[in-house]
C-alpha cells in the first residue's frame, strides 16, 4: 500500500499455512509467542519488531486465543482474507488431529501414552525461550525510565499480583498510549 | 445428535466473543456449561482433558476441541465424537477470528494515523511485561523445582548468546526430561 513502508515479499498461501504449522508444532511444552516472534520477525521477517508486539497486545485485548489472532492478523497482512484463512488453517489442523488422538485414547483407555517426562523438560526450555524473547525485546525498547515503568507495572501487577489481564491493561494502556502519543514539537 | 451439534456451536460462539485475554477466560462457564448445564462429561474428565489440552502443542484454545470430542461421544461413538469435535472447534475460532481480522483490516489502513504510531511504540514495554509475567506463569504452572529452574536459565543463556535452533534445545530439553532429570 505504502511505498514508504518496505514491502515484504509475499508469501503463498501455502507457504503462510505451512509456516504457522511449523510454529505450532515447535511450540510443544507451550511457548507458542515466542515461537511466533522467532519465526515471523526473526526467520521470515514478515513484520517488525514493534509491529509484532504491539500486534500481540492487540491480540490479547480482542476476544479469541492470542495466537490464533495473531495467525489472522499475519495471514491477513500477507494475502487478505485468504492468507488470514490459510494461517489459521495451519495453525490448527495439526494440533486438532493431535489433540482429537489423545482424547480417543483418554476417552478409551482414561489415559494418555505417557510424555509427561519429555513435556516437563520442555516446558522449561519453552520457559526459556519466552524470557530470552523478554530480554531481546526489551533491549530494543526499554530505553528509557517511563518505558520501564510501563513494562514494571503490567509484570508486577499481572505477574505478581495476578490481577486479570482486562484491569492491568485498563490501567496501563492509556498510560502507555499518552507517553507514545506522537508529538507535533517534539525536540 | 443434531440437537447436542447445535448446542456446542450455540455455545462456543458464544464463548467466543467473550473470551477477552485468551481461552482460559473463558474456562469456568465453559466447565459449568459442558460438566453441569449438558452433562457432557465428569468433573474429573473436564480436568483430565484440560491438562491433555495444556501439554498439547498449538493455541491453549483447543480445550474445546476435547469437550466438543465428549459431547459427541455421548451420541455418536467415535466418529460422533470427531465431528463434534470440529464443530466446536470451528465455532469457537471463526466469531473471534472474524474481529481480529476487521480490526486488522482497520490497522493495515491507518500506516500513519497517529493512534497507530501511539501503539505500537507506547504497547512494546508494556506487551514485554505482559510476556515476563507469561513466563513466570509458565513455570509454575508446569510445577518447576530448583533443577527446571536451572535448565530453563542455562536454556536462555544459550538463546540470548548463541544462534542455536530453539528446536534442538527444547528436543534436548524434552530427552532430559524423558530420562527424569528435572
Amino acid at each position: 500500500m505504502s511505498e514508504v513502508e518496505a514491502e515484504p515479499q509475499r508469501p503463498s498461501l501455502v507457504d503462510l499455512a505451512w509456516t504457522f504449522n511449523h510454529i505450532a508444532l515447535a511450540s510443544f511444552g507451550g511457548g507458542l509467542s515466542a515461537w511466533s516472534r522467532e519465526v515471523l520477525v526473526l526467520e521470515k521477517e514478515w513484520m517488525g519488531e514493534a509491529e509484532f508486539l504491539s500486534a500481540m497486545t492487540m491480540c490479547r485485548i480482542l476476544p479469541g486465543a492470542n495466537q490464533v489472532n495473531m495467525a489472522v492478523f499475519a495471514g491477513s497482512k500477507m494475502r487478505g482474507l485468504p492468507g488470514a484463512l490459510a494461517a489459521v488453517f495451519g495453525l490448527c489442523l495439526l494440533p486438532v488431529v493431535l489433540i482429537m488422538v489423545m482424547g480417543f485414547f483418554y476417552f478409551r483407555f482414561k489415559e494418555v501414552p505417557a510424555v509427561k517426562g519429555v513435556l516437563h523438560g520442555a516446558s522449561a526450555a519453552a520457559v526459556a525461550l519466552t524470557l530470552a524473547m523478554v530480554i531481546q525485546t526489551g533491549r530494543k525498547c526499554l530505553t528509557g525510565l517511563v518505558p520501564v515503568l510501563l513494562f514494571l507495572a503490567a509484570f508486577v501487577l499481572n505477574g505478581l499480583a495476578r490481577w486479570p489481564l482486562p484491569l492491568v491493561l485498563l490501567l496501563v494502556a492509556p498510560l502507555s498510549l499518552i507517553w507514545a502519543w506522537p508529538r507535533e514539537r517534539s525536540a | 445428535m443434531i440437537h447436542i451439534y447445535l448446542q456446542l456451536a450455540g455455545l462456543f460462539a458464544s464463548l467466543s466473543l467473550l473470551s477477552i485475554g485468551g481461552g482460559n477466560a473463558v474456562l469456568p462457564e465453559m466447565h459449568l456449561q459442558a460438566v453441569r448445564g449438558h452433562h457432557w462429561m465428569t468433573n474429573s474428565q473436564f480436568a483430565d482433558i484440560f491438562s491433555i489440552s495444556q501439554t498439547a502443542p498449538g493455541p491453549s484454545i483447543l480445550i474445546v476441541t476435547l469437550v466438543g470430542y465428549g459431547a459427541g461421544l455421548t451420541v455418536g461413538g467415535v466418529p460422533g465424537a470427531i465431528i463434534g469435535g470440529v464443530i466446536a472447534t470451528v465455532a469457537m475460532i471463526v466469531p473471534a477470528a472474524s474481529l481480529m481480522y476487521v480490526v486488522t483490516l482497520f490497522w493495515q489502513k491507518a500506516q500513519k494515523a497517529k493512534w497507530r504510531v501511539a501503539v505500537e511504540k507506547g504497547f512494546a514495554p508494556l506487551t514485554v511485561g505482559l510476556i515476563m509475567a507469561t513466563s513466570l506463569v509458565m513455570s509454575r504452572a508446569a510445577d518447576h523445582d530448583w533443577r527446571a529452574y536451572l535448565l530453563t536459565a542455562i536454556c536462555t543463556a544459550i538463546f540470548v548468546f548463541t544462534k542455536t535452533n530453539p528446536l534442538i534445545v527444547v528436543g534436548a530439553a524434552g530427552v532430559i526430561g524423558y530420562f527424569g532429570v528435572v
